[in-house]
């Protein structure tokens, strides 16, 4: 019997499904995307079941990490034109007595990471260039009585812009006696009113028969 | 002369082009698009971080200013000690007698931890909210969104017969215990906690509980 020989044919796949399907899930993640900030530490938030979503304008983040050090965000006002990181570093450097260039505060103006670096080495950690040699510096914010730098960064930062609220963002091993310190700087700033930065849970309530 | 002659083709002039379906490679757009959803999956923060609530009453700068401490009924109040390894402390009323404190109940954060201990005590107050809630959803009550919280504020401002909660935390104790205690605050809609400094004896009580001398939690 001869054999049937079967036309020998390149195998083509039709890809226009999976090329649209891929646009949609392309579009999709560009629309909702928020970029994930480059943080100097890895902070793990505890969850709870609230629902409000964290503020992205006005708002003065403090890290608080796993070893207790502390870290500082400001943005920059609902108008990038404000420039309050700017404005906020140069009453800073007064306080300081640390001078900055226009090139140092525009650094530090465009940088969109939390910084934990003390004001004596700021200078230096402005005119570094290099992002892996950057990170060496970020030691976190003194927040000693002796040298409370946090404090004064929060005082101008409220002074800058008075409408900020404070957010504490802490790592849920975080040792309460580093989370107390910043809370009562913070108190000290009459800053009483706080949020406390968590991931979403869903809980269930339990009824609970009460005794009669 | 140099003429240019149009090659003829025998049949009548027109060209008739392949009739042959355009088929267009996809693969390195496919290629392209693995890699911006790849890239975009990563960079992408997907939930947005979620806020809780915290207010802190404001500092007695001026010790000379005198203020009257509010009057709550001794009865009404828990106090919850947060302590090392998520374990959690309750007693109720407060300490008369510092030599002779109050026993301290051990409890944790499970289900039928304290949650169970503080609904109980909530219990007219969490049913009161929870029978406003089923109302909102069963469409019972119509109210504009924005004044559902105002409403269950007001509801919690009247009671007067759930707990008045005394959060207090030991030094070995951390920060995501903290943020549970005050999140199962509003899960059993307490109407009325507070963050409060720990004071020695509590520490004390906390350190007889455990069997720790004062001696060894100071090198920790």
């Amino acid at each position: 019997m001869p054999k049937i020989k079967l036309p020998t044919k390149s195998p083509h796949i039709d890809m226009t499904p999976m090329v649209d399907l891929f646009s949609v899930v392309l579009t999709f993640l560009m629309l909702t995307a928020t970029m994930r900030q480059p943080e100097p530490a890895n902070i793990d938030t505890p969850s709870s079941i609230s629902e409000k979503t964290a503020p992205v304008q006005n708002v003065m983040t403090i890290f608080i990490s796993k070893d207790g050090k502390v870290f500082l965000y400001v943005d920059n006002g609902p108008d990038t034109l404000l420039k309050y990181r700017e404005k906020i570093l140069t009453e800073m450097g007064k306080q300081y007595n640390v001078e900055f260039t226009p090139a140092e505060l525009r650094e530090f103006e465009k940088s969109p990471s939390s910084m934990g670096v003390p004001m004596e080495k700021m200078k230096e950690f402005l005119d570094t260039k290099d992002q892996a040699s950057k990170k060496v510096f970020q030691t976190g914010i003194p927040v000693d009585s002796t040298n409370n730098q946090l404090a004064s960064w929060v005082l101008y930062c409220r002074q800058v812009n008075p409408q900020v609220n404070a957010c504490i963002k802490g790592d849920s091993k975080t040792e309460f006696p580093a989370v107390k310190k910043v809370l009562d700087i913070l108190q000290d700033k009459n800053v009483s009113r706080f949020d406390l930065i968590t991931n979403l849970e869903a809980v269930k309530i339990k009824e609970v028969n009460t005794p009669k | 002369m140099a003429e240019i002659i149009q090659e003829e083709t025998g049949k009548g002039g027109k060209k008739k082009a392949k009739k042959t379906a355009p088929h267009i490679d996809m693969t390195p757009m496919v290629d392209l698009m693995c890699l911006l959803i790849t890239f975009f999956m990563l960079t992408s923060a997907l939930s947005k971080p979620k806020v809780m609530d915290l207010i802190l009453p404001d500092k007695i700068k001026d010790k000379k200013e005198k203020q009257e401490a509010p009057k709550i009924a001794k009865s009404r109040t828990i106090n919850i000690i947060l302590g090392p390894d998520n374990k959690v402390f309750y007693y109720t009323g407060l300490v008369e007698d510092p030599k002779n404190p109050p026993p301290l109940q051990e409890t944790d954060f499970s289900a039928n931890g304290i949650r169970r201990i503080l609904l109980e005590r909530n219990a007219t107050l969490s049913k009161k909210i929870r029978q406003f809630d089923d109302d909102i959803t069963s469409g019972k009550i119509t109210m504009p969104h924005d004044s559902i919280e105002p409403a269950k504020r007001r509801l919690k401002n009247e009671d007067d017969t759930g707990p008045i909660v005394l959060i207090k935390a030991y030094k070995a104790a951390n920060y995501g215990n903290f943020v549970d205690i005050l999140d199962e605050m509003s899960i059993i809609s307490i109407a009325h906690y507070i963050f409060v400094d720990i004071n020695w004896i509590e520490e004390k009580m906390i350190e007889t509980t455990l069997g720790i001398t004062p001696a060894s939690s100071q090198k920790k």
